[in-house]
């Protein structure tokens, strides 16, 4: 595989519920060692787009490509294989459970007599949380119930990076957090690029995305209206391929935009 | 709170458990989590006491020997009931018909006993398998169908009324167990030497398994709790059972029946059964991967789903795992009333039961909860029972026991509800 090449790859994705044609021909990518900002007005399918890639939904038409082959996603078990892990906004943890429960939930190790091998589990968990240099959690063997906001997106964030996965997508993961928990969780999301894993991140916050991504792509009522690198966009360019579609020469034709606007109306 | 840990080099600190190094560190982590809303089974252990302490200076001979065997004998079938809840408790789902179905499964299995002359083992197997399909059936309406679990039993308490009723036949309206072993479940004594004999397999068998598990966590490079505690553990486990198996093995026969050869001591059959389903059953929920899914389905059910977990068939397994638990209560039952009548195992056999695990500190509303409150709730009820049975008299006495047993109840789900708020987290 190429530098270059993207590890994932949507192209010309559409996906509709009935009538309402929600993904109008999607083109999409992740790269290795990237933060890729998904961002989009309410309702502009980012996060059907995301359930597409985990698998939740199946694509209407279009191709699904992973690390160059094309692939088939049915279901989240068949995201999970290819190593992309989904952390959903509400985050679905046990609160009745410690951190070390949690991060392995449903795939528990056993030792040799097919009991819960919680020594190793408990290691590899604090390991886990040591490579993302988290600090602020005390205990491995705290129950979920006693964490901070921040504490749990990290405990969710690490439960997905516990199983070698490639690709990471965090779906507003800073939206109820403070200052410095956001702080922290960002610190968290280059970390995992930095590591080497393609990260999406969805984010309404402008000043996240223009902080910790290598490339932005806008959404615009189902249409991808620019997928750019970060440098290339100013904070006005961004707000614009939201709420417009277009900025100068970027974004979506007029004449799509134009019909696109009048359908809405 | 500083937590000092082995850093490599460049690397954040590996996060650790914060294991207690020392006993007064034990201690202090234990107030700190009672102090959070873990409470446990503190408030059973402490009603345990208390109540000991009323009832032995408000009657006479209350702390008796005789009064000790009786608590644990009548506190049996209760506590086999509320293992089994603990189950459906753990899931906020709640079985109102596992007294009736437990009676039921008795009397099925006292049938095969007595009118089709069937060895006691495979009578109690059978009893078992009856309350298993029962349970089967509950979890099938409950999981598959969606019926809130609320209606499903209240069905079944009553259905299970009248089947009950056609298994022992409504022309004798009764059931005498004829078989010893089936008599003598509730009742029996083992002999003074077997009683030794379980408390050294006992504490062999418990040093060995903590010995593994910190030899355990050494080979992955972890901390264990503290020698001296695991020390002070076993030393408590070797005294309180000396002393447990050396009352119980007291003659309380008569010298004359004595030298008639007419003893009786020893200790109780119940203590070894029950001691033995409590192993069996924190096992699977502690140490197995099914026991952890229990844990994640009734802490968050979406979350489980996500993680790939079965939850329905979960959901059905702890009403299958209730109901068998059920039919071995509704044996003890039998064997302490000799035989199964049609009306047995109804009226408020279920609720207490409720209580004894409520009481003990499993929570009514699912996630939280352990095998042994069942046993220290059951315990702490029996003896508020007896108790009272003693001191109350007169033509009022059970209506003051029935007042008196429900606030105590509403008091230990008080306690539940109290503890989940301190529990939160304060962000
Ligand atoms: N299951 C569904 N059935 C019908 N319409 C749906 C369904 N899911 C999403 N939609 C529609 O698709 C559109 C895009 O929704 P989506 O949730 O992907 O938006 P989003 O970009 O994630 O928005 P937000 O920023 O508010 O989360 C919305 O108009 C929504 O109403
Ligand atoms: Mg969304």
């Amino acid at each position: 595989m190429n530098q270059n090449e993207p590890i994932l790859r949507m192209r010309g994705i559409t996906k509709s519920f009935g009538p309402v044609s929600v993904l109008k021909g999607v083109d999409f990518e992740a790269h290795l060692g990237e933060v890729t900002a998904l961002v989009g007005d309410n309702g502009a399918g980012k996060s059907t787009l995301v359930k597409c890639i985990g698998g939740t939904y199946s694509i209407d038409a279009g191709d699904y490509l992973f690390e160059g082959r094309p692939v088939k996603v049915h279901g989240p078990r068949d995201s999970a294989a290819l190593g992309i892990e989904i952390v959903y906004q509400d985050l679905a943890l046990c609160d009745n459970l410690d951190i070390v429960q949690n991060m392995f939930l449903g795939r528990e190790q056993l030792n040799l007599v097919r009991t819960l091998d919680e020594p190793s589990m408990e290691r590899l968990a604090g390991e886990t949380l040591a490579s993302l240099s988290v600090r602020t959690v005390s205990s491995v063997r705290q129950k979920v119930a006693s964490l901070s906001g921040g504490q749990r997106q990290t405990v969710a964030i690490a439960k997905a990076v516990l199983w070698n996965s490639k690709v990471v997508i965090l779906d507003e993961p800073t939206a109820a957090l403070g200052v410095a928990q956001t702080a922290e969780v960002l610190r968290l999301v280059r970390n995992l690029a930095d590591q080497g894993l393609a990260v999406i991140l969805i984010s309404h916050n402008m000043n996240d995305v223009l902080q910790v991504s290598d490339r932005i792509a806008a959404l615009y009522l189902g249409q991808m209206a620019a997928l750019v690198k970060r440098s290339e966009v100013t904070h006005t360019q961004i707000v614009e391929l939201i709420t417009a579609g277009r900025s100068g020469n970027l974004g979506l034709p007029l004449s799509t935009t134009l019909s696109s606007n009048g359908a809405a109306l | 709170m500083s937590e000092m840990t082995d850093s490599r080099a460049g690397a954040a600190p590996v996060v650790t458990a914060a294991v207690p190094r020392s006993l007064g560190e034990s201690f202090y982590n234990y107030r700190q989590r009672v102090r959070t809303g873990e409470i446990g089974a503190l408030p059973a252990v402490i009603g345990i006491v208390l109540l000991l302490i009323i009832f032995s200076f408000a009657q006479t001979g209350f702390l008796s020997l005789s009064s000790f065997i009786s608590i644990l004998q009548e506190s049996a079938p209760t506590i086999t009931l509320a293992m089994g809840l603990v189950f459906v408790l753990l899931l906020g789902e709640i079985d109102l018909s596992a007294g009736v179905v437990g009676s039921t499964a008795a009397a099925f299995g006292a049938i095969l006993s007595v009118k089709h002359g069937i060895a006691w083992p495979l009578a109690i197997i059978g009893a078992a398998a009856f309350g298993a399909v029962a349970g089967s059936l509950l979890g099938w309406l409950r999981a598959r169908i969606g019926i809130p679990s609320f209606v499903v039993t209240l069905a079944a308490f009553i259905s299970f009324q009248g089947a009950q009723i056609l298994v022992i036949g409504s022309s004798s309206g009764q059931v005498s167990i004829g078989d010893k072993i089936l008599l003598q479940l509730d009742n029996g004594r083992l002999s003074p030497v077997l009683g030794w004999v379980y408390l050294v397999i006992a504490v062999v068998a418990y040093t060995a398994v903590k010995l593994m598990q910190v030899n355990g966590r050494r080979r992955q490079g972890l901390a264990s709790e503290p020698m001296s505690l695991l020390v002070l553990r076993i030393g408590a486990l070797i005294v309180g059972g000396a002393i447990f198996v050396y009352f119980c093995n007291v003659d309380e026969a008569l010298t004359w029946q004595q030298r008639q050869g007419i003893h009786i001591r020893g200790v109780p059959w119940v203590v070894p059964i029950i001691a033995a389903m409590l192993v069996v059953l924190s096992f699977a929920l502690d140490k197995t991967r099914y026991g952890r899914h229990v844990y994640a389905v009734g802490g968050n059910d979406e979350a489980a789903r996500r993680a790939g977990i079965p939850v329905r068939l979960i959901r059905t397994s702890v009403f299958v795992i209730c109901s068998t638990m059920a039919a071995f209560s509704g044996l003890f039952l039998a064997s302490e009333l000799n035989g199964v009548n049609t009306q047995e195992g109804g009226g408020n056999v279920l609720l207490l039961a409720v209580a004894a695990a409520v009481i003990g500190g499993t929570s009514l509303m699912g996630g939280r909860g352990r095998v042994v409150d069942a046993v220290l709730g059951g315990l702490a009820l029996a003896i508020l029972q007896y108790g009272m049975s003693n001191l109350i008299k007169g033509g009022n006495a059970s209506a003051y026991q029935y007042i008196i047993t429900g606030i105590v109840l509403l008091l230990a789900a008080a306690v539940d509800a109290l503890s989940r708020h301190a529990g939160r987290s304060t962000s």
